[in-house]
């Protein structure tokens, strides 16, 4: 996780132009592959987002992968930051990841505190899925 | 220029190099409304209707002269009939609990009602009966008519200018239909009041209601119209210190309306500046506004009606004060972040007509409304901002 997300810490950084950065992350939210209309359902969606986002959890060797999607392309980008991020990690990896280093992402800066609320949900839902795993 | 000195008037446009065409959120204050209340704050600060010292008398002839204003602005007879309320959501509140609740049979509303017109109803549990639109969503007049015809004393409920879509309902002409059938009505005049004047005698609406804050004034301050014929029939509402005339401990005799309804110390500086506020609205005049405006948003229009793949709901030329729009196969919420991040204010979402949003099967829109100091640079701007945002987002 540590690593993965220096990696968007450092390819964020690149970018003097909050338009570039938003051009990255909109970017990587054309690129992200969708969902099937059938798998949007209320039991994936984040409750606390302005815009409709999806987030559903995949086991594969006791490990977590994360599906994501969205209906507008920017917060796609940052949903798919965050399932990649957290991806291939057992839960209890997840639940002993500290939060606040996402901080570093910069998000802050380019979502504003209503989307900030709902990029928290997106977080919380990651957490909520390695939890249920852990109990499971 | 008449325009740069309008703009001149309001502090913000000093201190900001945004570009904000959200006034129908809120407007941006003019530099009279602010030292109107801050007058009040630091030189006469004192209770009102209670206090029997000087002080005590000037803010009460202050927040009473505020009420002769907003009287004299929306041309109503007799100044008892203005109650000052938080905004427009409590004044429609007050008019459910205290008049629809024991006198009316049900609601009959329009199909563009915000939020607030709606909800209200819905706690009395009054049944609601919606206008069906035409295309354009214009209102359907026949099944209005039909709606008054099969349910006597209604109590019709309608926006004049829509929120969410710009356009303007015929209420002189709905509010005469209404009373031929008996019902009363009350007028949203929440998004109308600061584009045009209004003229309560002329329409004879029985209730009106108005926000401070869309009118160049505060926020937390509005203003209800209730006609004095209907007084005897509205209930008291929140109920409390300065709203009586006698009290014991098994009944109360209340002062007639509009003290009735304002309980409690009431937002005196609000009062006050939106007092101030009218007295500038109606110094720049609405020839003035009018003229300028429907330039503005004529400017915007024709340069939004080049774009490519853009969506309106309504006949371009029925949208006044502001404009709703989508790109097709673009969410609203991608072009308000970019918009936002170029320094350009809008209104993103369903503007709180989530019905009329199902109706048109859509999520919500970008809206873009202007004010008094909106001027063609800032038109300019947002054009430049919004095909930069398109060009990122289907590119």
């Amino acid at each position: 996780m540590q690593e993965k997300l220096e990696n968007y810490i450092e390819e964020l950084s690149l970018f003097d132009d909050i338009m570039d950065k938003y051009e990255y992350i909109i970017d990587l939210g054309k690129r992200a592959p969708s969902l099937r209309e059938n798998e949007k359902i209320d039991e994936y969606k984040i409750q606390g987002c302005q815009s409709s986002v999806w987030i559903i959890k995949e086991l594969r060797e006791g490990k977590l992968y994360f599906k994501t999607d969205s209906d507008t392309v920017i917060v796609r980008g940052l949903a798919r930051i965050l399932g990649d991020i957290f991806a291939a990690h057992l839960p209890q990896e997840i639940l002993n990841f500290d939060t606040k280093e996402l901080e570093k992402l910069g998000l802050q800066e380019i979502i504003s505190p209503v989307r900030l609320n709902g990029f928290t949900s997106m977080i919380n839902k990651i957490y909520q899925y390695a939890k249920d795993e852990n109990r499971g | 220029m008449q325009s740069e000195m309008i703009r001149d008037d309001f502090a913000f446009f000093n201190h900001s190099d945004l570009v904000y065409l959200d006034s129908a959120s809120t407007t941006q204050k003019p530099k009279s409304v602010l030292e109107a209340m801050d007058a009040y704050n630091t030189q006469y600060c004192a209770n009102i209707h209670r206090s029997s010292h000087g002080l005590g008398n000037a803010a009460t002839s202050k927040y009473e002269t505020a009420r002769e204003i907003i009287g004299k602005f929306l041309h109503v007879g007799d100044k008892s009939e203005i109650i000052f309320t938080k905004g427009v959501t409590e004044g429609i509140n007050l008019v459910a609990q205290s008049y629809a609740k024991e006198h009316a049979s049900c609601v009959i509303i329009s199909a563009l009602e915000h939020h607030s017109n709606i909800l209200p109803w819905q706690q009395i549990k009054k049944p609601l009966h919606v206008i069906q639109t035409k295309e354009n969503l214009t209102p359907d007049l026949e099944h209005f008519e039909s709606l008054l015809a099969q349910n006597p004393n209604a109590l019709v409920a309608l926006i004049h200018t829509s929120n969410a879509f710009g356009i303007t309902h015929p209420i002189k002409e709905m509010i005469a239909l209404a009373h031929r059938y008996g019902a009363k009505v009350l007028i949203d005049a929440a998004q109308s009041a600061s584009h045009m004047p209004i003229n309560i005698s002329d329409l004879d609406a029985d209730f009106l209601v108005i926000s401070g804050h869309k009118l160049y004034g505060p926020t937390g301050i509005g203003a209800l119209y209730i006609k004095k014929d209907l007084h005897p029939l509205c209930n008291p509402y929140q109920v409390g210190g300065g709203a009586i005339m006698q009290v014991f401990y098994d009944h109360t005799e209340y002062l007639p309306i509009p003290y009735m309804y304002e309980s409690g110390t009431p937002n005196i500086a609000g009062a006050i500046g939106f007092g101030a506020a009218i007295e500038y609205l109606q110094s720049v005049g609405y020839a003035y506004i009018a003229k300028h405006e429907q330039n503005i948003i004529a400017y915007a229009l024709e340069q939004l009606s080049q774009i490519e793949d853009i969506l309106f709901y309504t006949q371009v030329a029925s949208m006044q004060s502001n404009i709703s729009f989508n790109i097709s196969n673009i969410h609203h919420h991608d072009l308000g972040i970019l918009l936002d991040k170029q320094k350009v204010q809008v209104r993103v979402g369903h503007h709180c007509v989530q019905p009329t949003m199902r109706f048109l099967g859509i999520d919500g829109t970008v809206r873009v409304s202007v004010g008094i100091y909106t001027n063609k640079a800032d038109i300019d701007q947002f054009i430049k901002a919004l095909k930069r945002s398109i060009a990122m987002l289907k590119g």
